[in-house]
């Protein structure tokens, strides 16, 4: 544990170790988000009630998956940032910021789009969205305030603290406003529990969830290493690199 | 020697003491230092609550003066008001403590910076929340509030500006190094004060339409427990950062 927590510090052993990954995470993605959209728009049948629109839901639900999972992972980053110091986890904190903030954008303008069809409306206040929203305004406040400091290491651990404390209001958030008003029909897509609609339009969902998700850990294991590349410009190994390549 | 020289005298003198005694003098001098601080800061006291009074004059002018309409949305109104005058107050909790250095000296204690950083949201408090709790019915004659929600009205925003202070001081300690940190506070910690203001204003709405208000109530009072046992430690790592960086 310990000597694998050590060499996580090192963002050379990073840098190695992400080349060999990325390329397997980026054909992944590439062929799970290919087979479920061909799958999803083409081929899986129509909705008796909402007809062809209810296929928004084939990037409404992966993106509004990932704009959850992103906050988490950007505390978890930040919690590893500040208990061990690992310089890492930052910068992938750092990289998942606007990630996340551009999922959750998605997931509220397909779902904008979506509702114009079913319920009539570009917008309702109703629960899901609006706590959509405010996850939307969590993010921009850490990557604001990432953005204030001066010094990378306070923006960093300032970083860090706030998307702790967001991530411990965000199920708050999430049960009041939930409770304070919803319209907006149950959740129709579990993994474990019963599944509220039919295999031959769940499974292209499924695909295109862990499609989604390969492209979320592709994408930030290369943003984390140019993040590397422009942190660490002064070490050695990396202007050897630089040479090497020119 | 001036007052607050003077308890911080004793604060460091404090110090010296047993760690047992000395957390609660230290916690002491520190709460009495603030409030006269605050008390003779005359107008950042009333500031927020001449603030309160002057959005919610706006809201008559800016939508209708029939009673009616005005009662149906005062519930929510006060509350926002009440809100957005805590947060204008936010501002300066940490900032002259971080300009003349006694902030870095409460650093610099051995006792827990949670535990004083506690005591100076609890002055904060007792000057913002709670005046703002108790000037709040008035206004609320003034947009024709139904009878029989005031008391609501009062107890809601005592306890649940209580959590707006614990939380909102997170975000001044963020960003009390920053020399604009004024509009980025308040983006930081709106969002984080949804919760609040939708039990805050649920428990009002709910004594107007006459249902039971204890459930908003206990929820108000588990949410600033929760506040109470968890802010504190964000506040002062976050005031950590502000001060080392």
């Amino acid at each position: 544990m310990w000597a694998f927590i050590n060499k996580l510090r090192s963002p050379k052993w990073f840098y190695a170790i992400s080349a060999r990954l990325q390329p397997w995470f980026w054909a992944a993605a590439l062929i799970l988000i290919v087979t479920g959209t061909i799958w999803g728009l083409a081929f899986a049948p129509a909705d008796y009630q909402q007809g062809n629109s209810f296929r928004i839901i084939y990037v409404h639900v992966p993106a509004a998956f990932l704009a959850q999972s992103i906050f988490v992972s950007m505390a978890i980053t930040g919690l590893v940032f500040m208990v061990w110091k690992i310089k890492i986890a930052d910068m992938a904190a750092t990289v998942m910021a606007p990630l996340g903030a551009a999922m959750t954008f998605i997931a509220l303008f397909s779902g904008a789009v979506w509702g114009v069809p079913t319920w009539g409306t570009w917008w309702m206040w109703d629960a899901r969205l609006t706590s959509m929203l405010i996850l939307l305004f969590l993010y921009l406040g850490v990557i604001a305030l990432r953005g204030a400091f001066a010094s990378r290491d306070s923006a960093s651990r300032a970083a860090s603290v706030l998307a702790m404390v967001g991530v411990i209001n965000i199920p708050i958030i999430k049960y009041s406003v939930e409770w304070w008003y919803t319209l907006h029909q149950p959740a129709t897509f579990t993994i474990t529990g019963r599944v509220g609609m039919p295999m031959e339009m769940w499974l292209p969902l499924l695909i295109m969830v862990l499609g989604f998700y390969s492209f979320f850990i592709a994408l930030v294991l290369t943003r984390t290493r140019s993040e590397i590349l422009r942190r660490e410009s002064n070490k050695r190994w990396v202007r050897e690199l630089v040479e090497e390549a020119n | 020697m001036t007052a607050s020289e003077n308890s911080l005298a004793k604060a460091a003198a404090a110090l010296r003491e047993e760690p047992g005694d000395g957390l609660a003098v230290a916690v002491w001098a520190t709460l009495k230092r603030d409030l006269v601080l605050m008390l003779r800061r005359r107008s950042e006291v009333l500031n927020p609550l001449v603030f309160f009074a002057l959005v919610i004059t706006l809201f008559p002018i800016g939508i209708s003066p029939d009673p009616a309409l005005l009662a149906a949305i005062a519930p929510g109104l006060l509350w926002v008001a009440a809100l957005l005058a805590a947060l204008l107050s936010l501002d300066s909790l940490f900032r002259a403590d971080y300009d003349d250095g006694s902030l870095e000296q409460l650093l610099l204690t051995p006792q827990p910076l949670a535990l004083l950083a506690l005591a100076k949201v609890a002055v904060h408090w007792l000057l913002t929340g709670l005046p703002l709790a108790l000037m709040a019915p008035v206004l609320g004659i003034m947009l024709s509030l139904p009878a029989g929600s005031y008391v609501v009205l009062a107890i809601s925003l005592a306890l649940g500006s209580a959590s707006l202070s614990l939380i909102g001081a997170i975000g001044a300690a963020l960003t009390v190094g920053l020399s604009r940190g004024g509009v980025l506070l308040s983006l930081l910690v709106l969002p984080l004060y949804i919760p609040v203001l939708i039990f805050g204003a649920g428990a009002v709405q709910a004594a107007i339409l006459g249902d039971g208000v204890l459930a908003h109530l206990a929820i108000l009072g588990a949410l600033l427990a929760l506040a109470l046992s968890l802010a504190p430690l964000a506040i002062a790592a976050s005031l950590r950062i502000s001060i080392n960086g």
